[in-house]
């Protein structure tokens, strides 16, 4: 894997997001307006960041197709495509 | 799956120091000093933990004590003793025969999902730190309401500002930087709501005196807040936060010293972000699966029981920084530094450095002094659970209501937080308990009329495994040492 160019989009929910070298998928998210990325398995309200630094699971967010990445802590990558994260991300499997 | 693996040949270690920020770095650079052969282990892709936590080319600007940083990192990066493991999320320390194995997964370039490593060591020095302790209240789950840390983090690792209107709320010394940081930043603070009544600090004046670069510090922050015109309120909290997608405005109220609400006293304040904080919660996970003894600490947090030399009590396990006590960075350093020193004369034998010692210990008395004063100074005390209705979220992973944890209580008979964790479901989600775990075990203890104990926290704090970690990785297996 080669460093990322210092600057590059990715695609969240098919939109391009401006993300530079190094920066969080939540970060990235947050500097282009985005507050939410994910729908909580229950009551289906939406979340984002919260603590920011890996601890609460809010942030949960489907990248490249699997979900479950903290987006506070997996650095953006040109290319990634990004998407809301509906409950624990398994809906699919419809169990 | 392959991955480079050829790094390292076949290596017990005499150390594993467990977290990168002041107290893991200084510990490690201090063992490696003195000939033990040394990893640190740390989740960040760069040193520096919480407290340094900075960009690639960061310049320190943002930061207090960077030159200190930098003279750690620099010998982290040089000494041929000293190997950093950056990227690993440890989740499980086991004894065995020989000392301890570290279980960990990496994540970095050459995968997202976690490959699995084993560390081992004849000790190890747990230096995890601390995360910001959380009370919750109505609204407090609507994206724009983060933790104080958060913001800080997205500010001094990532560039970016939280928001543009940002109301900065809870308790301690750390909402000034916060704050401080955002308007430095160019962003608007419509407050700093401090709940409590910090002058208890004034009856501490020996604590103080030692400690008068920290005093300057925070003086220098609140000289920020006026030239930006930022009002700063004690006896003060956000005690709701509005708005359905994002936040819109919160609800400010003025407390009583119990942190009541004073009737008459609310107001609604339109802002686009809420950051907030009501102290810190230690990362213990580590200690309580290792058995260690705990202990309550003033502050209200569970934290790991250490002797002079920093040695818990099961053999081989030291213990420095937040997880033995909150104290800020300056105590966790001197910690740090100690616990590496006595590590390594205890696995090599080096001799003595009676001098270094008696000055490491002496600021260490000094530094805690003034963390006790701190404690003193900010109590939390139970009248915020006044500010929940019944159907405020209280576990946001479950997301269990603070009406399903009395019910647990008045309905089930549940006296513990255990048995309400069990009944109720908060403490059960991703973060195991992280978050709401020290709100919840307040909430079960005031329902049957007693206080808080270090056993009720104990119950929302044991994590047998302390991070996710995908079956696969499991079942792969690995061995970073290669044998």
């Amino acid at each position: 894997m080669t460093t990322p160019p210092p600057g590059f989009t990715f695609t969240f929910d098919g939109e391009p997001v401006p993300a530079r070298s190094g920066q969080s998928v939540a970060a990235a998210l947050i500097a282009s307006g985005r507050r939410s990325w994910r729908h909580t398995r229950t009551e289906g309200r939406p979340r984002g960041v919260f603590c920011g630094i890996g601890v609460c699971f809010d942030c949960l967010v489907t990248v490249n197709g699997r979900p479950n990445h903290r987006a506070c802590l997996v650095e953006a990558r040109p290319g990634d495509t990004v998407s809301t994260q509906e409950g624990a991300g398994h809906d699919d499997l419809a169990c | 799956m392959t991955t480079s693996r050829a790094e390292r040949p076949a290596a017990l270690y005499d150390i594993a120091v467990l977290g990168g920020g002041p107290a893991g770095l200084s510990a490690a650079v201090a063992a490696a000093a003195q000939g033990s052969r040394t990893v640190l282990i740390d989740a960040g892709p760069r040193p520096g933990g919480q407290y340094w936590r900075h960009r690639d080319g960061d310049d320190g600007a943002l930061h207090h004590g960077w030159s200190q940083f930098r003279r750690l990192r620099q010998e982290l990066a040089a000494h041929p003793l000293l190997d950093h493991r950056a990227g690993h999320s440890i989740w499980h320390v086991e004894r065995t025969d020989e000392g301890f194995t570290t279980h960990t997964t990496h994540t970095g370039h050459t995968s997202r999902d976690g490959i699995p490593r084993a560390l081992r060591s004849r000790t190890v020095i747990v230096a995890t730190g601390a995360y910001d302790r959380q009370l919750p209240f109505p609204g407090w789950t609507i994206p724009g309401v983060f933790t104080a840390g958060a913001v800080q983090a997205l500010l001094k690792g990532q560039g970016v500002l939280a928001g543009k209107r940002i109301a900065v709320a809870g308790t301690g010394p750390f909402l000034l930087p916060v704050a401080a940081g955002l308007v430095g930043a160019g962003a608007t603070v419509v407050g700093v709501f401090e709940a409590g009544l910090p002058t208890a600090f004034g009856r501490h004046p020996v604590a103080a005196l030692r400690n008068l670069p920290k005093l300057a510090e925070g003086a220098g922050y609140l000289r920020t807040l006026l030239k930006h015109r930022v009002p700063y309120r004690t006896r003060t909290a956000v005690i709701a936060a509005h708005g359905t997608d994002t936040v819109t405005g919160v609800t400010v109220a003025r407390l009583d010293d119990q942190w009541r609400i004073v009737a008459g006293g609310t107001r609604e304040i339109d802002c686009d972000t809420v950051a907030v904080g009501y102290g810190f919660t230690p990362q213990t996970e580590i200690p309580l699966q290792l058995g260690c003894e705990m202990m309550l600490d003033a502050d209200g947090s569970l934290i790991a029981r250490v002797d002079s030399r920093q040695r818990s009590t099961v053999d081989g396990v030291y213990v420095a920084g937040e997880a033995c006590g909150v104290g800020g960075a300056q105590l966790s350093l001197i910690e740090g530094e100690l616990a590496g020193l006595h590590a390594a004369y205890a696995s090599n034998g080096p001799s003595v450095d009676r001098g270094r010692l008696a000055r490491l210990v002496r600021q260490r008395a000094a530094q805690r002094a003034f963390a006790a004063a701190m404690h003193q100074a900010y109590p939390v005390p139970d009248g915020w659970q006044t500010w929940l209705e019944k159907d405020t979220t209280v576990c946001r992973c479950e997301e269990v209501s603070a009406g399903a944890i009395r019910e647990a209580v008045d309905d089930l008979g549940a006296t513990d937080p255990r048995a309400v964790k069990l009944y109720a479901r908060p403490g059960m989600g991703l973060c195991q308990g992280r978050v709401c775990g020290y709100a919840t075990t307040c909430l079960v203890a005031r329902a049957n009329h007693r206080q808080p104990t270090a056993d009720d926290l104990r119950g929302m704090a044991a994590r047998p495994v302390a991070q996710p970690v995908t079956l696969g990785a499991l079942a792969a297996g690995a061995d970073d040492n290669g044998s």
